[in-house]
Formats: structure tokens, sequence, C-alpha cells
């Protein structure tokens, strides 16, 4: 089997990261995301599942009042470019594999109940605050503000107690 | 030309997008166990990268308001709400923890064969389901103790903005001092790449099996 390329440094991986950044922010004005995009799937996917109590819900019904298709924004290309990108650079670096990750100490199937889990907590936490880690904690800290460093703040403190709970399920 | 461009279209969601999750991927950030070991104090990588990328695009959109090519009342700002950023940070930090990922690096996961980024995935759609069915009693919470509207550190603290990206960077610059030198990975291979080196496991995973 090939093995895989080793990974970039992480200065240089951020800096692109950040150099990416700085062109969405003068391309659009904004900067980039991922649980905005989510947001909308839910809506579209809970209008389809049930239209009446979509339309009624006070959080997602502005979403898909009048017709409207939660999903035709920015974000949504954003997030499909997203993935193309990391599609790309699995690919070629020879990463593409179909595993599962997690915890290497739990069975497969507990580990994805933990990512299932993880996933319906961090969304309700990035609806909360707004954002998640992409759109605040990333795009909000680049421009300095406020309410980046403060999630910022929140989620390293929090996911370092949960991730040293979490600590003996790891090899 | 004026910036910010105001482009919407298809095209620089798919431009911005493919740069973000190529350098995601190159980072490693596929990996829950690459993105959870900085959360254990194993790796950290994701404080390099997140804090390399932060400055980086800080510093530009410094550079751009001070020439005045791009003012920085043109970007947008988020705003705090101290509750309701704190504890979104909380609910995103202690998802990550248990499930491997964010929002963002779910896809990155999942488009490099990982299951279990799938299911975070799929995950996120029912936290935002739960999230919009308890919207409403949620309301005072979400809405509590508005700060200024995009209130940035360099205004809360009254220091000018190169004095905040200075101590940024000694921040960063320290941090990567204390945690230079090699990064035991082996124990966050994928399982085939390792069961084809064959290698022991080394340096931290030994430890922090003891």
């Amino acid at each position: 089997m090939n093995q895989p390329k080793p990974l970039w440094n992480p200065y240089a991986a951020g800096a692109l990261l950040g150099a990416g950044l700085l062109l969405t922010f003068m391309m659009t004005g904004h900067g980039l995301g991922a649980s905005g995009f989510t947001t909308r799937l839910t809506a579209a996917l809970a209008h389809v599942a049930a239209p009446e109590a979509t339309e009624a819900n006070s959080y997602m019904g502005s979403m898909v009042e009048d017709g409207a298709n939660p999903l035709d924004s920015w974000i949504t290309w954003q997030v499909i470019g997203l993935a193309l990108g990391a599609l790309i650079a699995a690919v070629t670096a020879g990463r593409f594999r179909i595993t599962v990750d997690g915890p290497g100490r739990l069975k497969i199937g507990t580990r994805l109940l933990l990512a299932f889990a993880g996933g319906a907590i961090a969304a309700f936490g990035a609806r909360m605050s707004l954002g998640c880690t992409s759109g605040l904690g990333l795009s909000g800290a680049a421009t300095l503000a406020t309410a980046g460093f403060l999630f910022l703040i929140g989620f390293f403190a929090t996911g370092a107690g949960f991730g040293l709970l979490m600590k003996r399920f790891w090899q | 030309m004026t910036f910010p461009m105001a482009i919407s279209g298809v095209a620089s969601g798919l431009i911005c997008g493919l740069i973000f999750g190529f350098a995601l991927e190159r980072a490693g950030f596929a990996s829950g166990c690459k993105l959870t070991a900085q959360l254990r104090f194993r790796d950290w990588a994701v404080f390099k990268v997140m804090f390399t990328a932060i400055l980086v695009c800080a510093l530009g959109l410094y550079l751009l308001d001070l020439t005045g090519v791009m003012p920085s009342e043109m970007i947008y700002i988020p705003t705090t709400y101290v509750w309701a950023t704190l504890l979104g940070g909380v609910g995103v930090g202690a998802g990550m923890a248990i499930g491997g990922y964010c929002p963002g690096t779910s896809v990155v996961s999942f488009m490099s064969g990982r299951i279990d980024g799938l299911v975070f995935f799929v995950g996120l759609l029912f936290g935002t389901l739960a999230f919009s069915g308890v919207y409403e009693r949620l309301e005072p919470v979400l809405d509590a103790l508005p700060g200024p509207e995009a209130q940035t550190v360099p205004q809360l603290l009254h220091l000018p903005t190169w004095v905040v990206l200075v101590a940024l960077l000694a921040v960063a610059v320290v941090v990567g001092w204390l945690t230079r030198g090699p990064v035991p990975d082996a124990p966050c291979a994928t399982p085939s790449s390792r069961a084809s080196t064959a290698q022991p496991r080394i340096g931290g995973a030994t430890r922090n099996a003891t």
C-alpha cells in the first residue's frame, strides 16, 4: 500500500488558511463558515418531511416562508467547495480511506454513537452562538471581534475538560 | 477596484471553500484523533494552525484598513451576546471532545473517507432540529447581555490594533516555542496505514498509556 504523504507543517497550513480567509473577506466582506449551511440544510430537509410544522417554527419558519429555498445561499457553494477541496487534498496526498476514526479503545458502534451525540451538541452550541469554530472562532477572531475570542475561550476550556475525560478511551 | 468586491456568486463560494477545505485537510484536520489530540494536550497543531490563520488574516485586514483599501467598517464583525456566545463555544468544544469534530471539519473528515465524520454531520442536523424546537424558550438567554455592536478586542481594551496583533503574535510564538519538537502522530495514522507500516507506537502514545 502506498504511504500517505506527510501532513503540512501547521504554520504552512495555517498561513494558507489565513490567506484563503483574507481572500474571502476581500471578495465577500465576510468570512468562512460551516454551521450556517447545516442550519439551512436542516430547514430544507424538515420542510420536506413536515412542511407545516417547519413553516410554523419560530426558528426555521423565516428560512422557508413564501416558498424560499433555504439552500439558495453563498454558504451552500462555500461548503460544496470545502468538501471538494478536502477531497482533492485527501486523494492527492494518498490519505483517502474508508475508515472509522475515534477513540481506539471503544467499539465502532460506540464511536459512531459518540460522533452522533457530539455532532448534535456542537450544532446546538453553534446555533446559540450564531456561528461555529469556522464562522465565529476563526473568521470572528480574525476580525479581532470580542465575540470570536469569547467563543474560543469557551470552546478550548470546555473542549479540554471533556477531552481529558475522554482521554482514557484513546490509545 | 473597491473592496470588499461584493461578489457573492457560485464561483466565489466554490473558490473560497476549495482553499478552506484543502488547507484543513493538509493540516490533518480530517482526523478526529488529530483534532481531539489538541484537547488532550498531545498535539498542538490545532492551536498553531488556528492561531497562524487568525494572525495572517488579521494582519492582512489591518493593513487593508490602514491603507484605506478596505476599511474595517466594510467587513462583517460579529456582535457578542455574553451568554449565547460563551455557551455556544462550550457546546462546540464539548461536541468536538465527544464526537471528534466541529461542523466544518466533519465535512473534511467524511470527504477523506471517515464514517464517523459523516455520522457527526448527521448529528449536526439533529442538534439543529432540537435547537429549533426549544428556540422560543431559549430566546431570553440568547438575547441577554448584548455587547456593543461589532465590538473588537482593541475597542474593548482601548488599545491600538497593532498592540493587540503584537500580543497575539507573542502568544503564538511563546506557545509554539514551548510545544516545539516532533509530534507523536503514529496513534493518529489511519488504521490501514498503521497496519501497513507496523510501527511500534512511540513517544507520547506509550507515555499516555501508562
